[in-house]
This record gives C-alpha cells, structure tokens and sequence, in this order.
C-alpha cells in the first residue's frame, strides 16, 4: 500500500529507503528529504510535554497532488517516513499506524541483532543483516507496484 | 561469477562454447572445485593422463592434473572425457581457465544425467556433476542443489575438529591443497573418510601426507591414502559427517556411522554437538537456562571468523524471539548454523524445524536441576507467576492488619511473603523494558539475596541486640531504578523483624519509630494489643500476615523512625489496658497495636485475660480493615513519589540526550 517507506536516523541521513521501482525513485527520495523538516518541526512542538506523553505517530506531514507523506517517530529520533498514493483512498488513519507499528516492531528486531550497530545501512542482501525488515516492507509495498 | 564466466567464455574462445549461465548453486560448486584444482596447480601435479592439456603459465588456471583426477572421478568413459575436453575449449586454448572448466563440469553433468555431450546441452537446467572420489579426506558427492552440499566437507571439518575458530583459516589453506589428492577413478569401495583419522594424528598426517602426495605419482597415493583410511575404521560413505567432528575435538577415535540423520538433515544435532554446545554455552555463561547477552555472543561468533553480514544473518535466524539475546537453544541453533556455514552448507531461508528452539528443547529438555531452579526465574516475566505473586501479597498484607506472631511461624512466612513482593515489585519495574528481559531474571535472583540477608538480620535481631538505627528515608534521586530504592527500602524494614514483627513489604518507607507515638499512646490504653494478640491465637495462620501491613502502615504515616525505642516499648505495652477503640481515627492506635502485638504475643501468655471474645473479633476484624485502607494509601504513596522518580529521571535524560546531540558534530546527510 506505501509507495515508498524510509528510515532515517537521528542525524537526518538514510537508514534505510526503498520505493517502488516503477516510478521515478528520485522522486520519493525528494519527497522524503522535503519531509523531514515538517517531521522535525513537529518533534519540537510536541518536546515541551514530557516524553512518555508524546506520540509516536506524526500523522499526515503533508499531502502532494499525488502522494500523502506520513511520519512516526520513535524514542530514540528515528523516523519513519512513509508515503502512500492518494487515490489509495481505502487507506485510513488506523492502518497506516498498524503499518508503522509493524515498522517499528521490525526496526527493533533489527536493533537487537548484536551485528547491527546502529547508524548502519539496514542492508538486505542475501546473507545479511535486516532479511525480515526487508520481507515486511515488502509486504507492506505489496500490492502497489 | 556469471557474468565473468560468460563474458571469458564470449571473449576468451571467440567460437567457443556459448555463454554459459549458471545457477546458484552450480556457481558455487563449480567455483569450489575450480579453487580446488587450481590450488592444487602450486603442489605440481603428476604427470596427468595424455589428454590433459599443459598449464599455461601465468594464468589462473586449474592444474591438469587434478582436473583429469576430477574429471575421471565423474565416472564417465574416457571418450565423453575427450569429447568434453574438447569441447569446452580447453584444447584450443592449451589450458583449462574459469570457463573451460564450468563449461566442462556442466558437460559432465549432462553426460551424467545422459544427454548428449553438445554445447546445446549445457543450455539447460542440469543437476551438478557428480564426481565419485576417494580421497584420504573423504568422498564429494555433489548432489542436486537441493540436496546438502557436501562438497567442503573435508575443509572446514579438519578445522571444526580443532574446535578452535581461531585456526580455522590457517587449516583452511592447507586444507585446500589436500583434497586435490585424491587418487583413484575406481568407484571407491570404502573411501577412508577423513574423519576417521584421530585428531592429532590425523592432522599430522594429513599434512604430512598432503605433502607427500603433491609430487608423488598418482597411482602411488591410492596406497597411502588406503591404509590410512584403513586404518581409521570401516567404511563410510557419508559426506557431511563433519557435523559430528566437533565433538570429536575432544575424543581421539570416534565412531562414524551415527550419521543416519545427516542423511536427510544437515540441520539436525545430534547428542555430542549437543553436549559440546551446551559447553560452550555454560563457558560463557554457567546458568544453562538463562540467557547469553547479545555482546558476549557476538564476540563468541566473531571468532568463527564468518563475515558479520553472515553472522547478523545468522543470529536473525536463530535469535526466535529476537530479545537481543539467546537461550541455550537458540544458541545451539545459532552454533549449528555457524558450523554448516563453515562446512559449506548455504544459509537456508528460514529456521529449519529441527533447529527452532521449541524443537530443541523438546528434543533436548534439560536437566531437571537446571530447570526447576531457574525457569521460574529465567523466563521473562511469564504472566502468570506475576498475578500470583502480586496476590500473595495483598494477601499478606491483610493478613498483618492485627496479628502478633508467634515469630518463628511469620517470619518464615514474611519471609515468603517478602520475597513474593520484592519478586513481584522488582519485576514490575522491569517489565517495562521489554528488550532486556533478561536483566528481570539478575534482579529477580537479587531479591532472594537479600531476603535471606535480612533473614540473618532478623536472627541477629532476636538475640536482643539493639536494631540499627534505620537509615533516612530513601532520597529522591538516584541513578538507577527504583530497584535500588527497594533495597535501601527493604534494609530499614528489616529490623523490625527483631522482635518478631513480621517484615513490611519492602516497597514501603521504613518504619517510623513510634517513639512519639507511644508518648502518646501512653495515655492511651492498649488493651486492644493483647486482645489482639489473643484473637490472633485463635485466629488461622493466615491471617498472620496482615500485621505485615501494620508495620508498613505505621512506617508510612509516620515520621523517620527510631525503632529502638518501638522496641524498647513493646514490653510496657501490654501494662496498658485502657482500650479505645476511639482512637481508630488515629493512626497512632496502629503503630501501638502493631508494635504492641508482635511483642505481647510472648507476654500475652501470661496474661490471660478473659475478654469478651466476640467483639474483640469485630473489633479485631475492624481494625484490620483499618490496617488495609492505611496499606494502600501507603502504597499508593510509594507509587506517586515512584513515579515522580521516574519522571525525573525522564527529564534527566533528556537533558542528558540534549546534550549530546549539542555535542555530537553534525553529520551532513
């Protein structure tokens, strides 16, 4: 149902992006870089409450012609990003936050995995680090493509 | 590979043999043996069979000598032999690189499933050649790829038989120049298989058998190799025994033929790898049924000398739960993968089933001693064993509204009781990280330290020395979680016991002395505290520990305490007759009662006075109402000023997170 999901790290740069290949990946890459402004905008106005009261879920960072951008942010400032097509009007609020959650749940599979050191590239070669991360974004990519 | 074997095949032999496309698996087949017999090419092959060609030197060639060995291995006539020679390119071009020699293997593998031998042959999907050798290190079989690869067998298995990761590159080279060895085009009878050769010797041996076997004529290899294999034991004829060398480690000879299971399951372990990995497991950590943490781990798998992409890989297979750590099965699992990688099995997509953990526990259960001791403390908080503990205590905590104890009985039930409520608050507090389950189970084992620390206190205690002055009330910060309040909670608190009070739960404040208290109480009768102490005669067992919420009561409401004096009260108290139960507004009553109660009981003997017995019982049983409300607003309390705790804590660390990114450089994306 994404059309393009990336993780980035605390310092904004790349952890992890992948779009689908039919469209213009530049594109996507573009749009998530656009997008991390409003996602930090939004982290400062919510960091005056306390941290256990401030949501992981972002919402909507902003809408294109053609995409919706939404953002999740964890504990440790690493955001989600994931954009989705508009005409995918079926998508509701709640699913989108299940497919952060899903997100979330796999990043910190990842993160237990004593190989991974964190602020590396979520690979997902054949025989590497971040296989079912990779399988799941797939899944959740799936059937848009 | 492919692209490289396609673009020399193109470019290498202008009309050559085609493009050759090879899958995976082949890929790596082909590459193995190619490394094989090139490596070989250094040791100076015998003089080879006439259709060898000659090595050209300078180029990464495979020797003509044990190219013609493997070829002559496949079993197949000599005239399919020239013809695929010729046809692969390599007589045109004199010598036997990359591609001639895939193109050849894959002709070989058509001539073996028996199609023609024609370059349009190798254009389909074949299964690998099979190549049948006896060589001192064992028989290769290549199956279908969907069969086990048992082609490195003999490589990483000298090295698993160190069972020294460390080595295991060393052994490698040298391994590498044996296996090329071989002699033989006979189907082999009983192809000695490497593993039978006792460790030490046979390592010696083979090296030193490698070494004479690299000049030495072919034919005359097949004796050596023969009584050596001869001499290790019978026949064998399974390729991926090199599972069970790991044990062999440790034993000299070891019998060959339980490999009944290999047959169908590289993923299976048997009993030794078992027993050896449980070792390894209890080298790292001695617990066999907690966890190894994730760091400890990785540095055990990094002497493996896998690749990390392989090993992040692996521990993704095996770490079932991903916790960040592993059980002993997943570390078995984990070890089991780590070894077949190393013999050159590939990855496989998913946890094979006879490596999830709940197979190997299953397959595997562990020792009754290791289980019953550990498991209720080693599992992550199991759900069921919190409710009971948390009913435990509000149990016990009832259970003290009133009553004195005769001491022995209480304290060990304090004691029980204590230790179900540290169990039960401890766990608490880690719960609610659930990455680190196993930290739950350090500081679930912590608590049964110092209950029984405060056991020898409590006897210390009853030899009527004086109680040490309780420490002040445990300060606001502090750097760890509160588990640590709860200690310094629990040591005050466990003076009380001297008398045969029972313990308060931990996760109250101290006991105040009710030194003030008893200035007031002293006008004040108190007879309510030998009825008491006679309604708790009469009263079950079980009611015994509601007096544990007396003392917590009392330690709540009141001020810092100096329990020597509560002590020094008790036995005054039962002087005091004057009973009101007015007083019940007041706390104070309770501190009276509860000090008063535990004391008398030893004094309540000898004075048997008659009360009226049934409203003693109502006022007993109201005064232990009294006691419960009192324990919950206490405990609800300690729960405000713990969260208070944890919220400064929370801004602590952010402040702290601040910081550093203020610190950090900026990284430019």
């Amino acid at each position: 149902m994404a059309v393009c999901v990336a993780v980035i790290a605390k310092e904004n740069y790349p952890l992890y992006i992948r779009s689908t290949p039919t469209e213009n990946e530049l594109k996507f890459h573009y749009m998530v870089h656009t997008s991390l402004d409003v996602v930090d905008e939004k982290i400062s106005a919510m960091g005056k409450a306390l941290v256990d009261q401030r949501e992981l879920y972002l919402g909507l960072l902003y809408p294109t012609e053609d995409y919706k951008v939404y953002g999740y942010v964890t504990n440790s400032k690493v955001k989600f990003v994931m954009v989705v097509d508009s005409s995918n009007t079926a998508l509701r609020d709640n699913e989108i936050r299940s497919m952060f959650r899903k997100l979330h749940n796999s990043y910190t599979d990842v993160m237990c995995n004593p190989f991974y050191n964190p602020g590396d590239r979520i690979q997902s070669r054949f025989v590497c680090l971040g296989r079912a991360f990779d399988n799941m974004v797939t899944s959740m990519m799936i059937p848009v493509c | 590979m492919e692209a490289a074997a396609a673009a020399a095949a193109g470019g290498g032999c202008g009309s050559g043999p085609p493009p050759l496309l090879l899958s995976e698996g082949e890929q790596q087949c082909y590459s193995e043996l190619f490394a094989r017999c090139a490596g070989a090419a250094g040791g100076g092959p015998g003089p080879g069979p006439p259709e060898a060609a000659r090595v050209a030197p300078g180029t990464v060639t495979a020797a003509a000598g044990p190219v013609a060995d493997l070829f002559r291995a496949s079993q197949l006539p000599a005239e399919t032999l020239h013809q695929i020679t010729e046809l692969c390119g390599a007589k045109r071009v004199g010598y036997f690189g990359p591609t001639q020699f895939y193109i050849a293997l894959k002709l070989i593998a058509a001539a073996q499933s028996g199609l023609p031998v024609r370059i349009e042959s190798i254009k389909c999907e074949l299964p690998l050649p099979r190549f049948m050798m006896s060589k001192n290190d064992g028989e290769i079989r290549f199956g279908n790829p969907a069969e086990l690869h048992g082609t490195k067998v003999q490589i990483p298995y000298l090295t698993t038989e160190k069972n020294s990761f460390k080595r295991m590159d060393d052994e490698d080279k040298q391994e590498t120049q044996s296996p090329t060895m071989s002699p033989l085009a006979s189907p082999p009878s009983s192809p000695p298989h490497y593993q039978r050769v006792p460790l030490s010797h046979g390592y010696s041996k083979l090296r030193s058998s490698a070494e004479q076997m690299h000049p030495a004529p072919y034919e005359a290899r097949q004796p050596l190799v023969q009584p050596e294999g001869s001499s290790s034991g019978g026949p064998g004829t399974k390729p991926l025994r090199h599972q069970t060398s790991l044990i062999r480690s440790f034993s000299v000879e070891r019998e060959l033929q339980d490999n009944s299971s290999y047959l169908d399951e590289p993923w299976r372990i048997t009993e030794e790898q078992r027993e050896y990995y449980v070792n390894q497991f209890r080298s790292l950590q001695p617990d066999p049924s907690s966890f190894i943490s994730g760091s400890v781990a990785k540095n055990f798998f990094t002497k493996s000398k896998l690749s990390i992409p392989e090993l992040s890989y692996i521990w993704e297979l095996s770490d079932a739960d991903c916790d960040g750590a592993l059980t002993l099965s997943e570390f078995c699992a984990a070890f089991h993968l780590i070894v077949a990688r190393k013999n050159g099995y590939p990855l496989p997509e998913g946890l094979p089933p006879t490596l999830q953990p709940e197979y190997l526990q299953a397959a595997f259960p562990k020792p009754k001693w290791d289980c019953q001791l550990f498991d209720s403390y080693s599992e992550s908080l199991p759900a069921n064993q919190q409710p009971r503990d948390l009913n435990r205590m509000e149990t016990s905590v009832k259970d003290t509204a009133d009553l004195p104890v005769s001491t022995q009985d209480v304290t060990g039930d304090d004691k029980q009781a204590l230790k179900s409520t540290v169990n039960e608050a401890l766990p608490k507090d880690v719960s609610e990280d659930p990455a680190t389950p196993k930290d739950s189970n350090s500081l679930k084992a912590r608590p049964r330290s110092r209950s029984y620390s405060s056991t020898s206190i409590e006897e210390a205690m009853k030899r009527g020395e004086d109680p040490p002055t309780p420490p002040p009330r445990p300060q606001k910060t502090h750097s760890r979680a509160s588990s640590l309040d709860l200690n310094k909670v629990f040591q005050p608190s466990v003076p009380a016991t001297k008398s045969g009070l029972l313990p308060p739960p931990p996760a109250l404040p101290p006991r105040p002395c009710p030194s003030q208290i008893w200035a007031i109480m002293n006008s004040v009768a108190v007879n309510i505290c030998i009825q008491v102490v006679e309604w708790s005669e009469q009263v079950s067992e079980a009611e015994l520990l509601p007096q544990l919420s007396r003392a917590p009561s009392q330690a709540a409401e009141s001020s810092p305490s100096k329990k020597d004096v509560l002590y020094s009260q008790p036995p005054s108290k039962p002087i005091r007759r004057k009973f009101r139960p007015e007083n019940q507004a007041t706390e104070n009553q309770e501190p009276s009662t509860v000090a008063s109660g535990p004391a008398s009981a030893a004094t309540v003997k000898p004075h048997p006075t008659v009360q009226k017995q049934s409203s003693k019982q109502k006022k007993a049983i109201q005064t232990a109402i009294r006691k419960n409300k009192e324990a919950n607003a206490v405990l609800a309390r300690l729960n405000s000023e713990l969260q208070q705790q944890l919220k400064e804590v929370h801004q602590e660390r952010i402040a702290l997170e601040n910081q550093l990114e203020q610190l950090r450089p900026v990284t430019v994306l």
